[in-house]
């Protein structure tokens, strides 16, 4: 079958989708973006996790067709080509990545995370944050380093939300 | 594989009827699993996320009307006020990406022992709504669980709707796991106090063939607590513990990777206990929700 969706803001077609495909496979062996990870195609790991009409959630759990005329964002739509977005930047400082196998995952849930708290006008508690990346595993990092990356992005784009031009 | 995507419910009841062997998808949490890993091969998917009406929920008649199609997240959200046993066990469910797309529907259409809806759906006394080209019928949900992931759904029927008379008391959700997210329960056991009708609605998880009450537990409860609804003088330990043994021996556990019966059974006693206590201590305050 045909499939359009909007992907990181660009139309997107492709043919000869398999109708029982996920969308991860979609994203990534028929769109060429492979940021989103497959680790485990059951929904336990996040490493898959997506923007679905802006609600993160696990692209192998999402049937292809269900994308039909959806918008979806993922790791590689969160800042311009070349560029890294807060969060990405947060991950890398605090030393959040190991493999990087988990971090596109944690980072779409991350930056869900974040603006949530923000539109609401602060930045996330640590239970907050507990509770937000619950269903993303990471087997390297012992999560402390994800932890400092969440708070330190929270932080500067709490920043940056305040000064004209800010990222948010 | 057919792919079908129906934008209204006559279409998709339509769609059903023509298709019985169809397989129709929510969330995908539990179908794409099944798909993903080869143990599902459906004729045809038949997409439930178009059908507005799936999606919304409403008021009748005091009862709320859940849309078998609204996620997880959402009954968290904006039921938490009016249906707070049933929000407290969608808060138990796998994760927030999990939360975001599961639904209610979709837990009764499995009807997993383990599913998290069924303690709370059976503690507030809901109905199943089903409906096929043939018309609508309300399945009380105790009369919904047939066998270990059976329902009493028809193979030209779908989930319309919950019907869920919020219960005019605390409600409380209790599950067992190895940890705080993502786990499918050991044992489960949701708790609804019902002071206007005196009665006590209960829910067992993961410990029998299919979701199941206590109803020794509910009569013996109802009976003590008849001179003490309008009091609300403190619970006897000795009930509240009476109570856990009463809703552990309705359980019918098994031995799994998960736990043993026994360990089933004496998490069962506690858990009841400790939702009792916390419920009545609710009822005392005279707070009506406790989430
Ligand atoms: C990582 C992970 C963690 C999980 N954790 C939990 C947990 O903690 N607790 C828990 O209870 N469950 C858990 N689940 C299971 C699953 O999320 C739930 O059973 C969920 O409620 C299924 O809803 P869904 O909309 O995703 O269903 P789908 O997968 O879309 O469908 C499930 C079944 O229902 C049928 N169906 C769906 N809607 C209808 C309808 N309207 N009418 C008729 N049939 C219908 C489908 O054909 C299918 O048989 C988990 C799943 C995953 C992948
Ligand atoms: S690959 Fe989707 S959750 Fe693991
Ligand atoms: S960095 Fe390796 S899994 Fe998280």
């Amino acid at each position: 079958m045909r499939l359009t969706c909007t992907v990181n803001g660009t139309t997107r077609q492709v043919d000869d989708v398999w109708e029982g495909e996920s969308l991860l496979y979609v994203l990534r062996e028929r769109m060429g973006l492979p940021g989103s990870k497959n680790a485990c195609e059951q929904g336990e790991c996040g490493s898959c996790t997506v923007y679905l009409d802006d609600v993160p959630v696990c692209a192998c759990l999402v049937a292809a067709g269900q994308a039909e005329g959806r918008e979806i964002g993922t790791v590689e739509g969160l800042a311009p080509p070349g560029e890294l977005h807060p969060v990405q930047e947060a991950f890398l400082e605090a030393g959040a990545v190991q493999c990087g196998f988990c971090t596109p995952g944690l980072l779409v849930a991350t930056d869900d995370l974040v603006s949530r708290s923000l539109a609401e006008g602060r930045t996330p508690t640590d239970p907050e944050i507990r509770e937000a990346l619950a269903g993303n595993l990471c087997r390297c990092t012992g999560y402390e380093k994800i932890l400092d990356a969440v708070r330190l992005a929270a932080d500067r784009m709490a920043g940056d939300a305040r000064q004209p031009g800010g990222t948010r | 594989m057919q792919f079908l995507q129906p934008a209204t419910w006559a279409e998709a009841l339509e769609a059903k009827a023509a298709h019985r062997d169809a397989v129709p998808i929510a969330g995908g949490t539990d179908v794409m699993v099944g798909i993903n890993f080869g143990r599902l091969r459906p004729a045809l998917l038949l997409d439930l996320t178009r059908v507005a009406d799936l999606r919304q929920w409403d008021t009748d008649d005091g009862a709320v009307r859940l849309g078998a199609g609204v996620p997880y997240a959402r009954v968290i959200t904006e039921l938490g006020d009016r249906l707070p046993g049933l929000a407290m066990a969608a808060r138990t469910i796998g994760s927030p990406q999990i939360r975001n797309r599961g639904t209610v529907g979709g837990n009764l259409a499995t009807a997993s022992p383990a599913g998290d809806a069924h303690p709370a759906l059976l503690a507030a006394g809901a109905e199943v709504e089903v409906a096929s080209v043939r018309g609508t019928r309300t399945i009380p949900v105790t009369e919904f669980y047939r066998g270990v992931k059976r329902s009493a759904l028809a193979d030209d029927e779908l989930i319309a709707a919950v019907r869920i008379t919020p219960p005019s008391g605390p409600q409380q959700y209790s599950k067992i796991g190895t940890r705080n997210a993502m786990v499918i329960a050991v044992a489960a056991f949701g708790l609804a106090l019902h002071p206007a009708r005196r009665a006590v609605g209960t829910g067992i998880g993961s410990a029998a063939p299919t979701p199941r009450r206590a109803p020794a537990a509910e009569e013996f409860l109802a009976g003590e607590l008849d001179g003490l609804w309008d009091s609300r003088a403190e619970l006897p330990a000795a009930t509240a513990a009476r109570f856990g043994e009463l809703v552990a021996a309705a359980a019918a556990p098994i031995d799994d990777v998960r736990g043993t019966a026994r360990y089933r059974v004496h998490a069962l006693s506690v858990m009841a206990r400790r939702a009792l206590t916390w419920a009545w201590l609710d009822y005392r305050k005279g707070d009506p929700t406790c989430a």
